[in-house]
């Protein structure tokens, strides 16, 4: 579980791609996303320039291959749901290869297949073309609260700090010849996570006297202006664009 | 009597924690502008909380204390965290920004520089600890002695009137601990170090104060002190194994 | 289990998309009020510190694991303004750096995922706790907290699916495998909260928000010998004064826009299509923006249109919730 937690998915880069502001990128993922989940599942042919388009962004920002693939195992456990919905699924049924499918379940397979698949791609070009931190000050940008964007970037910030520490503490756990095997031994983790706990909530105060001791009142300082011209804008939107002109094709 | 010359004055300093704890009964300090000074004492001795209270992060429950004259005070806070300079011992509580460069802003960029002003203060700041191509990295990416390194410049970008350094050495490696020092001799600022590695005080500071039981139990050249074995064995402090006061040499 | 895109149609996922902002901008409120100018530094490293322990395997019976949701833990470590803050955020970062969950559907996971559980679990949490004080009573009150809190928020995932879920399959069986999948998880879940929370409590109870008002009273000495005893004063009001309007404005406004939403959705005449029905799926090729309907089942069977349905599921969610909470009072009235 969580596998795909262990590491970020920005790769450094300077393609065009990766130098797009980061708010355009953001919202360009986001309207691709939202015209994908639209789109009426029998369009199979506008599923494929969707995921041509996705190619395309990905070719332009030179992500290495496989980069993406390795990335998709997010994916998985929905995938086996998605399975299994026409084993489970109602209504009319057909025989595939000596199995009974449900025909709606079939389509509610593919539905769901297809959009995820395309949301989960867009989603990994964004992360893997832009830094963490880009990202957040373009999410401010496009009106996300000014508070839950900083409590994103601290959490960012520490999460390394706080996963090293419980790695430590894992290992001590370890060595001392723990392994989390049964159910007995939940109290153990228990204990480590109280003390996690305990450690982050320390560390938070820490930090806040840090962040007092020069100078913070509750305002983050902006320092640097993120602004995109109408050539950025137009040039992250054409993908979005692009998928609407799509669909509106296919009606 | 002036006080201009003064970096720090601490007089009759008592404080007692919201549980009742009293950690400081009475503490009267003073550091002149440009000393170096080590203040020594054992865990427990109230080192942390005298440190807390020297920017208003803590506040006196007894008696004073005055930065280059001024006194901290509810009302003169804004000006008093940005003359004194703190540098917590553990880096990753003090760098929290996402980058090196964000990090040395927040301070400068708090108390109102922007642009190119800000922009020259933070290459000088990082100039000044040799930390001036880790701009833009992030902070988790640093080695502990240069994460140490640029949580100096942090505040040193506030152009501090004293650097209050709370345990530098700890956790630094051979070089890192040579490379800082060599770096804080440099800087003419006044320094309070607050440490319980007495070499790194000699190498430091020609003056130590001596913090025990929450009074300053003992002022003086730091060489004098560390060779007089029964005051230290009294405050629980220790010269390492086989370490013995270089009796000729003159103090750095 | 994070929703990815597609899983439910646009009028869900608007509607839960429209009640996580709301709720998640009462909780900035709320949090701001709490801790003031620590808000961004303290949520930040609770938020690393739900997703670290996220990442804690457990085992659950027969060699499988399962990981923490840490919703209630969350909401009774830090208080429920904190709480939703933190999963909110946790959930933003996964969907943003990890592609974990979709963006369209960040809305339904942070709904589900930090808005339910955390309710869920703090209401649960402070019934049992008004009713049996004391450390035991906390951990009593944790643990049923975060056991409810899972399936509730699978009963939730399950209300949702009826209004606007893209797969054709049997309600109940979904309600029966979800509920009983994640009761079993809730088990897990709760002993690890309950257990988490009962080691803060051991060493720092200052820590535990949902612990205020145990303090031990302190000691006053006097210079003659004389002393007396006086309670701890407490930095911060009871909690329970700010929370109950915010849970019954985030459920109202889950039925209304879930009504309204499924209402319009369903004024477009394709909105009742029936999945599966004599005309077949495939004469959907006309299909509105809103995916198919696979409510238009029950529509078609009760006669009912979408959007009153949309309401009663929703009415249906809070009538379990209700129930659980309830459940949960009586039995602990037993217990004490």
């Amino acid at each position: 579980m969580g596998a795909g937690h262990g590491h970020r998915l920005y790769v450094p880069g300077d393609s065009p791609v990766h130098r797009l502001p980061a708010q355009c990128k953001l919202l360009a993922v986001l309207c691709f996303a939202i015209v994908v989940v639209a789109t009426p599942r029998e369009r199979f042919w506008a599923f494929g320039v969707y995921a041509l388009l996705l190619v395309a962004v990905a070719a332009v920002a030179r992500i290495p291959p496989g980069h993406i693939p390795r990335r998709m195992v997010i994916e998985v456990p929905f995938v086996l749901f998605a399975f299994l919905i026409p084993v489970i699924g109602l209504g009319e049924r057909t025989t595939v290869l000596g199995l009974s499918l449900s025909v709606p379940g079939l389509w509610a397979a593919w539905n769901i297949l297809a959009k995820a698949t395309l949301g989960v791609v867009a989603s990994i070009l964004l992360a893997t073309t832009s830094e963490p931190r880009a990202v957040l000050l373009g999410a401010q940008r496009l009106r996300v609260p000014g508070l839950l964007v900083q409590i994103a970037m601290f959490m960012l910030r520490y999460l390394d700090v706080i996963l090293d520490e419980m790695r430590r503490m894992r290992i001590a756990r370890e060595s001392r010849g723990f392994e989390a095997r049964n159910f007995r031994q939940i109290p153990v983790i228990a204990r480590s996570a109280g003390a996690l706990f305990i450690r982050s909530y320390e560390r938070g105060e820490r930090v806040h006297l840090a962040m007092l001791s020069r100078g913070y009142t509750g305002q983050m300082p902006i320092i640097q202006k993120m602004s995109a011209s109408a050539g950025q804008w137009g040039a992250a939107l054409a993908l979005p664009l692009a998928a609407l002109a799509v669909w509106g094709l296919s009606l | 009597m002036t006080h201009h010359h003064l970096s720090l004055e601490v007089s009759r300093l008592a404080y007692a924690y919201p549980d009742g704890t009293q950690a400081l009964y009475g503490v009267d300090l003073a550091i002149r502008r440009g000393e170096r000074v080590a203040l020594l004492g054992p865990n427990g001795a109230g080192k942390t909380t005298l440190v807390m209270h020297l920017n208003g992060i803590l506040t006196a429950g007894h008696g004073s204390v005055a930065v280059a004259g001024t006194p901290v005070r509810r009302d003169t806070l804004k000006e008093i965290r940005q003359r004194v300079g703190l540098v917590f011992q553990d880096p990753d509580d003090q760098l929290f920004m996402p980058t090196v460069r964000d990090d040395v802003a927040f301070g400068p960029a708090n108390s109102g520089l922007r642009g190119e002003e800000l922009d020259g203060v933070v290459r000088a700041a990082l100039e000044r600890v040799g930390m001036l191509e880790a701009i833009d990295r992030p902070p988790h990416h640093l080695s502990f002695g240069q994460r140490r390194r640029v949580a100096v410049a942090t505040v040193l970008a506030m152009r501090p009137e004293i650097l209050v350094l709370d345990e530098p050495s700890s956790n630094l490696d051979p070089a890192a601990r040579r490379e800082l020092a060599e770096i804080l001799r440099s800087l003419d600022v006044t320094v309070l170090m607050v440490t319980h590695d007495l070499p790194y005080a000699l190498e430091l500071c020609e003056r130590s104060l001596i913090l025990s039981d929450g009074v300053i139990a003992a002022d003086g050249p730091t060489r004098e002190l560390l060779a007089d074995a029964d005051l230290l064995a009294r405050h629980r402090l220790e010269l390492p194994y086989g370490f013995a006061i270089p009796a000729a040499a003159e103090t750095v | 289990m994070h929703v990815p895109d597609g899983f439910f149609n646009a009028a869900v996922s608007i509607s839960a998309g429209a009640v996580a902002a709301a709720g998640v901008a009462v909780c900035l409120r709320g949090a701001k009020r709490e801790l003031d100018d620590r808000t961004a530094p303290m949520a930040g490293l609770v938020a690393a510190f739900i997703f670290a322990v996220q990442m804690l395997n457990f085992p659950v019976a027969g060699g499988t694991s399962g990981h923490l949701l840490g919703g209630a833990l969350a909401a009774i470590l830090v208080g429920p303004y904190t709480g939703v803050l933190c999963m909110t955020v946790v959930l933003l970062v996964q969907a943003l750096f990890f592609a974990d969950g979709g963006l369209t559907a960040l809305g339904v996971n942070i709904f589900l995922m930090g808005i339910v559980t955390v309710l869920v679990g703090w209401g649960v949490f402070r019934l049992i706790t008004r009713l049996a004080g004391g450390r035991g009573g906390i951990t009593v009150a944790a643990f049923v907290a975060s056991l409810l809190s899972v399936p509730a928020s699978a009963l939730a995932f399950t209300a949702l699916f009826w209004i606007g879920g893209t797969a054709p399959i049997d309600l109940a069986a979904v309600a029966v495998a979800m509920g009983g999948v994640h009761v079993l998880i809730g088990i897990g879940e709760a002993l690890i909260t309950a257990l988490t929370v009962g080691a803060v409590l051991a060493v720092r109870p200052d820590l535990v928000y949902g612990a205020r008002g145990i303090a031990r009273p302190l000691e006053l000495r006097g210079a003659d010998g004389t002393s007396t005893v006086t309670p701890q004063e407490q930095a911060d009001p009871a909690p329970s004064v700010g929370s109950r309007p915010f849970v019954f404005g985030a459920l109202g406004l889950t039925l209304l826009l879930a009504g309204v939403v499924s209402f319009f959705a369903s004024g477009d005449p394709d909105g009742l299509e029936a999945v599966g029905e004599e005309q077949g799926f495939l004469s959907q090729a006309g299909d509105h923006l809103f995916g198919t309907w696979s409510l238009a089942d029950y529509g078609d069977v009760g006669g009912i249109p979408v959007g009153i349905a949309g309401i009663i599921g929703v009415g249906l969610t809070l009538l379990v919730a209700g129930a659980l909470g309830y459940a949960a009072r009586s039995k602990d009235k037993t217990r004490v």
